[in-house]
């Protein structure tokens, strides 16, 4: 260690190794941090491992995850410590001393293959978690199939201590003395991101889960969904096995509910029922879900649409209504739901089977940790945070992230995480790279294209999981006679230390300069091999797999010899390429370290801090003649904090700040350049002074305002009014408003329409913020909100309930009869609809307030120049809409806050923090290396008849000034598509070349390698 | 016709194939109805031969070895009664009834033991009538088999006794109420899992179906397919869609 007491220490500690814990430990190890990922589960993951699918996309949640998992799990800067706790942290911010427990495992991490003989031969059965007990496995277990570390465990309450295990493994990783153990970390800063648990549905009797066998809670049935789950995938109702066509799905279980404690809203349950609603008929055509609820919160990018196909394209049918009772048929095992419906009246129904959707909660382990770590946590046990630090936690130097702050979604855990990274790195900025680790390789032997290829092939066993089925000797020898092939071997375990050696002694005795490995899959255990080869000198691309063990020996146990005949093929295709293999040179570009943000509101501004606390220098452009954006017209947050005190405090900062540059009255007018080296043309007023700024990334922060809007008498009355107006006026201390006594908002002015159709998110809060501060002014005040479903997501709820509480009075509309609003003879007049008392009212307010759409500032021009996409309303578009949520699909461009989609402040700071994070992966590195597997063009070849310009995913081709199509190597992400369409074949991928894909193919049929 | 039951007999070298040989050369009578094997130790009977006699057509098997103390290999006779009495409970829980079946002890020197016990098993064979014929025996039989040739109740049979006595991996001794417990419902699972397998290689079946055929609860039954699923060893019919769907055996 080099760290000097006074001097900050360049590792953190991550607590939580589920999404939000995956996704800081790559954003910090990538910026020059080394990573301590503590995790309480023995694999990391999280809850995510456990879904089937996600919303709004419906992406298999697996298989987007499995990337972050594997990177996790293979970075030089992450050390994974699983199965463990953290027991206590002492010590100032910045130089921290964590202490950890590590639990008996009992199976050694650096000898276990994950093989599963072990698993396979254990004859204790326990009840899987994983499947949440509706499935079993063995005392000695592997969490999930993909789990990263892909190390068993035994389970200690199961296990009888047969001692069969240790005997079947090939590979001695049993270790039976093993034991707890603790260990002392340093660490600069500590993220936390320990997730949450379900509510337990026991605490809601009167739904009889726990005693109806077919009353579910929403992870049983996402587990029944999935194809790891426990009828892998078939859907069928625990009590009979058979299939369910009557499904209700059941809102609000421990969320929004005083009695149990919870009256908070869990934010997700709205999107995840109404998901598993859309995959249960997706599996089953006849199945007919029915969803229960209170008010829809589809308050997220995409979810009111997602919400509104549920219902025209999948017919789930939506009733509002709190159900009281589930009873159960005892003939038929079917549950009758006891429910009012809006208009009053009492009603019952018969269905197959009832889903709960279960709130989320921060589970008690987590609540003993806070305490052990001196961390505040509220009533509900979420950690305490600032709206305006919403990533910090009550003790300096910790940061938090995830369902642990407060219940939110998988991109806003991602979005978060970053953020808090950005936080935790900003203390210790001065640290970067003190203690990450940089391999250092021999230098590389040069391989020449002509240069006849010596071939090595190493014939992996895996224990018995392909020696078992396969004939490896056989297959070893048969690989001998291939052509160039000058060196064969066959090894118990291929990836075993000892092995890695073996392979490096032959590359250098034998003169290899090709190596296979038939083994597993390339996905996981590739980039190892790579790394031995190139440790051996040669270059890591002169390397090739042969998958017989995931695709062959797995898939074909019953089959031995036809197992066998295959896995040679497979190796024979394996020569057939890597004869063609060419060593390919990564080239390094200098990274300029300077960022550009655009867009001075508070997103821009966090952004333009955050990047110089990270010891980088900013330019940060802002169209307008003063810093501050729409903050500028919002005065007070929900919970009383003062804005405008933030917002002056926030201008100062980023004025004073010497490393950030600010360009008032700018406008950017180029672009150019990818990751690493932009250069941006910027004019600024009233000079149009003209300039050019280098930067190697870029944050887009143009932020969004409020719809003017176009209904319901606005701006032909003076009493209509915006409630951004409204506030304007409250906090401007109007002495007017002390006057009103009847005040009516109307919600959904310009959302959720055809042309706008999402949801605006803020408003709900806003018009609830707005109406307790006039209750607050003149507690005789009558207000009536006209809403749609109120969206008070998260810990916002609390202040709905108080709202209702002061007498405000809530009545939903329907689109179809929404109220009316007329002027006659100077009488403002407001009618809508009653659904309780079946009438039409008619009020007449002193004030309309209109909870106006929020939408994007002008941006069209901007998005062209920087060439990035936008979504249908006009918001910038991210690369994912799960796990990348401030990425551009383009590298090395951000986006943050209203941009991006219409949030809260507190939102936005941790999203403008999660763009800086994302950032510094790309600033605070001095050279990007790039190249490998690229798009490479024949110039004397190309037509530019623009094929690839138009089928590349990325926009990278362009015809030059000679004619020809040109491929930025930085920007090309490999995937061939242009190559695979380039009608002249003037373009092939490099490492995946034509000519190697034929041999390959060549290879397959016939039985010379040619 | 009268029944005469066709019985099965393994007889130990040292002891009882001696003390039938001492009741011949004594000219002791005993009944012509069984057939013997001989080993040399009634520790190699596999309990997998006895349900493959069964099914081979033997009405009953009679395994006769040295008495506790004398066995030629120490404690050969010890373990066959351990591998037998888990037979026992394999047949018996599978419905099979264990009477068909005597494990006992023959010295070298009581040839009128031996005769006495061949006329007394003989006896209550034939009491019990022939074997049945009927396919749900057979299966219970072929499922008891499956179950013995598995991995699971071989490596607890002669695991679990030791485990009983001695202590464990962890240098722990395991309370013989877990082990008992771990083995039963190791036991349940193995016999339950290959009959489903076996009802299976004929026609796909509900869960419900199965449930009755096995006469277990529907969800223990249930609990039972799931781990044959998650195994790949059974799937679900695709030939139909209902809303009960039938499970097939994997190919």
């Amino acid at each position: 260690m080099n760290t000097v007491p006074d001097k900050p220490v360049g590792a953190v500690l991550v607590v939580g190794g589920g999404i939000g814990g995956m996704q800081a430990s790559l954003d910090l190890a990538e910026s020059g941090f080394y990573v301590y990922l503590v995790d309480s589960a023995p694999t990391i993951g999280g809850v995510m491992s456990q879904l089937d699918k996600t919303f709004p996309t419906n992406d298999c949640a697996m298989c987007i995850m499995s990337p972050k998992l594997v990177g996790t799990g293979s970075h030089r800067n992450i050390r994974l410590i699983t199965n463990a706790s953290v027991k206590e942290i002492v010590g100032p911010a910045g130089n921290f001393e964590a202490r950890i427990t590590r639990k008996a495992r009992y199976i050694r991490p650096d000898k276990c293959t994950g093989c599963g003989e072990c698993a396979k031969h254990c004859p204790v059965i326990a009840g899987d978690d994983y499947n949440v007990g509706m499935s079993r496995r063995s005392a000695v277990y592997l969490r999930y199939p993909q789990a990263i570390p892909k190390v068993f465990l035994i389970d200690r309450e199961a296990c009888i201590g047969c001692g069969l295990c240790e005997r079947v493994c090939l590979a001695n990783a049993v270790d039976y003395a093993d034991q707890d153990t603790e260990e002392t970390l340093s660490v600069g800063s500590v993220i936390l991101a320990p997730g949450f648990e379900v509510f337990d549905a026991r605490r809601r009797p009167e739904f009889g889960y726990g005693v109806y066998p077919n009353v579910l809670t929403s992870i049983e049935f996402e587990r029944i969904l999935s194809a790891t789950g426990p009828h892998r995938s078939h859907l069928l109702r625990p009590s009979d096995g058979s299939i369910p066509e009557r499904i209700a799905f059941i809102q609000c279980v421990g969320s929004r509910d005083t009695s149990c404690g919870n009256d908070y809203c869990s934010s997700i349950c709205c999107m995840y029922a109404t998901k598993e609603a859309i995959i249960a008929k997706e599996h089953v055509h006849f199945v007919k879900p029915t969803i229960f609820y209170m008010d829809i919160r589809a308050y997220g990018k995409g979810f009111d649409a997602y919400y509104e196909r549920a219902k025209a394209d999948y017919g789930v049918r939506f009733i509002k209504s709190m159900v009281s009772k589930v009873r159960e048929d005892p003939r038929t095992d079917n549950l009758l739901i006891t429910y009012l419906n809006e208009e009053g009246e009492r009603l019952e129904e018969e269905f197959e089977l009832v889903v709960l959707s279960v709130g989320v909660v921060p589970s008690t382990s987590v609540r003993e940790m806070a305490k052990r770590l001196d961390v505040d946590v509220d009533r509900f046990g979420f950690c305490e945070t600032d709206t305006f630090a919403p990533v910090a936690t009550s003790r300096e130097g910790i940061y938090v992230c995830g369902a642990f702050e407060s219940p939110r979604d998988i991109p806003e855990t991602v979005s978060q995480a970053s953020g808090a990274v950005a936080a935790a790195t900003g203390i210790i900025a001065s640290a970067r790279g003190t203690l990450a680790l940089k391999k250092e390789y021999p230098p590389e032997d040069e391989v020449k294209p002509e240069e006849e290829p010596r071939i090595g092939v190493f014939v992996c066993h895996c224990g018995i999981n392909i020696g078992g089925v396969i004939n490896v000797p056989s297959v070893k020898e048969y690989a001998g006679t291939l052509p160039n092939v000058v060196h064969v071997d066959e090894n118990l375990y291929t990836c075993s230390q000892d092995t890695q050696e073996k392979i490096k002694n032959a590359v250098k005795e034998r003169g290899l300069n090709r190596v296979i490995v038939a083994s597993c899959s390339p996905r996981t255990h590739e980039p190892m091999f790579r790394e031995t080869i190139r440790d051996a000198g040669l270059n890591k691309f002169l390397f090739e797999m042969a998958n017989i063990r995931d695709q062959c020996s797995w898939v074909h146990m019953r089959q031995k010899a036809e197992a066998t005949e295959k896995a040679k093929k497979l190796v024979r295709m394996a020569v057939g390429n890597v004869r063609l293999n060419q060593a390919l040179t990564e080239t390094s570009v200098p990274v300029v370290q300077r960022g550009l943000v655009i867009g001075g509101g508070v997103a821009g501004m966090t952004a333009a801090l955050q990047l110089a606390e990270q010891g980088f220098e900013v330019f940060l452009v802002e169209k307008e003649s003063r810093l501050g954006g729409n903050l500028w017209n919002l005065h007070y947050t929900l919970d009383g904090k003062d804005i405008e005190a933030f917002l002056l405090d926030l201008i100062a900062k980023v004025s004073n700040n010497p490393l950030i540059r600010v360009l008032l009255n700018s406008l950017i007018v180029d672009f150019t350049g990818v990751r690493g080296n932009f250069t941006t043309g910027v004019m600024t007023a009233p000079a149009m002074y003209y300039q050019k700024i280098e930067h190697g990334i870029t944050v887009m922060a143009t932020g969004a305002e409020e719809e003017k809007p176009h209904e319901y008498g606005y701006g032909e009355d003076e009493r209509v009014l915006t409630q951004l107006e409204l506030e304007g006026r409250i906090a401007g201390a109007d002495t007017g408003i002390s006057g009103i006594k009847e005040v009516v908002m109307i919600q959904c002015v310009g959302s959720r329409n055809e042309q706008h159709p999402s949801c605006s998110r803020t408003c709900c809060a806003t018009a609830i913020k707005n109406a307790l501060k006039l209750k607050e002014l003149n507690p005789a005040i009558r207000i009536h909100i006209l809403y749609r479903d109120i969206r008070t997501y998260g810990l916002m709820e609390p202040y709905y309930a108080r709202a209702r509480k002061e007498g405000i009075l809530f009545v939903r509309y329907e689109p179809a009869e929404g109220p009316e609003v007329t002027v006659n003879e100077n009488k403002l007049s407001v009618s809508y609809d009653d659904k309780m008392l079946k009438e039409r009212i008619t009020i007449t307010p002193d004030l309309l307030v209109l909870s106006s759409a929020t939408v994007p500032r002008e941006n069209k021009e901007l998005a062209n120049l920087l060439k990035v996409p936008r979504t249908a309303e006009g918001f910038f578009l991210e690369a994912h809409m799960k796990l990348r949520p401030v990425d551009f699909a383009s590298d090395g461009i951000y986006l943050c806050g209203g941009a991006h989609a219409p949030k809260l402040i507190s939102e936005t700071i941790s999203q403008a923090g999660a763009a800086v994070a994302r950032a510094c992966t790309i600033l605070s590195k001095e050279n990007l290396s790039v190249g490998g597997v690229v798009a490479v063009v024949t110039g004397e070849q190309c037509a530019a008849c623009l094929t690839c310009v138009r089928v590349c995913p990325y926009d990278v081709p362009v015809i030059n000034i000679r004619g020809e199509a040109e491929i930025d190597i930085i920007k090309c992400k490999g995937c061939g598509t242009c190559a695979a369409e380039c009608p002249a074949r003037a373009i092939d991928l490099m490492h995946f070349r034509g000519s190697q894909l034929e041999a390959k193919i060549g290879a397959l049929i016939s039985a010379q390698v040619s | 016709m009268s029944f005469e039951p066709k019985i099965l007999t393994f007889l130990c070298n040292w002891c009882a194939y001696a003390g039938a040989d001492l009741a011949g050369i004594s000219r002791f009578q005993y009944q012509p109805n069984t057939r013997v094997i001989r080993v040399m130790c009634s520790g190699r009977i596999d309990p997998v031969f006895i349900p493959r006699a069964f099914l081979a057509g033997f009405d009953g098997v009679m395994i006769l070895g040295c008495h506790p103390g004398d066995c030629h290999y120490l404690s050969g006779n010890i373990q066959a009664e351990r591998k037998i009495n888990l037979l026992k409970k394999l047949l018996t829980d599978e419905g099979v009834g264990s009477e068909r079946l005597l494990l006992d002890w023959v010295s070298a020197g009581e040839a009128q033991r031996f005769a006495l016990l061949v006329n007394q098993f003989t006896e209550q064979i034939r009491a019990c009538g022939p074997l049945p014929q009927a396919k749900d025996f057979e299966e219970r039989l072929r499922a008891v088999a499956a179950s013995l040739e598995g991995e699971k109740i071989r490596w607890m049979a002669g695991k679990g006794p030791e485990l009983l006595e001695k202590e464990n991996v962890y240098g722990e001794r395991v309370d013989p109420e877990k082990i008992n417990a771990v083995m039963e419902s190791t036991v349940r699972e193995e016999l339950a899992k290959n009959r489903i397998l076996i009802l299976l290689e004929t026609t796909p079946l509900t869960a419900k179906e199965i449930s009755m055929k096995l006469e277990l609860p529907l969800k223990q039954t249930l609990s039972y397919t799931v781990s044959l699923v998650g195994e790949g060893r059974i799937g679900f019919d695709p030939s139909e869609e209902t809303h009960y769907p039938r499970y097939v055996r994997s190919a």
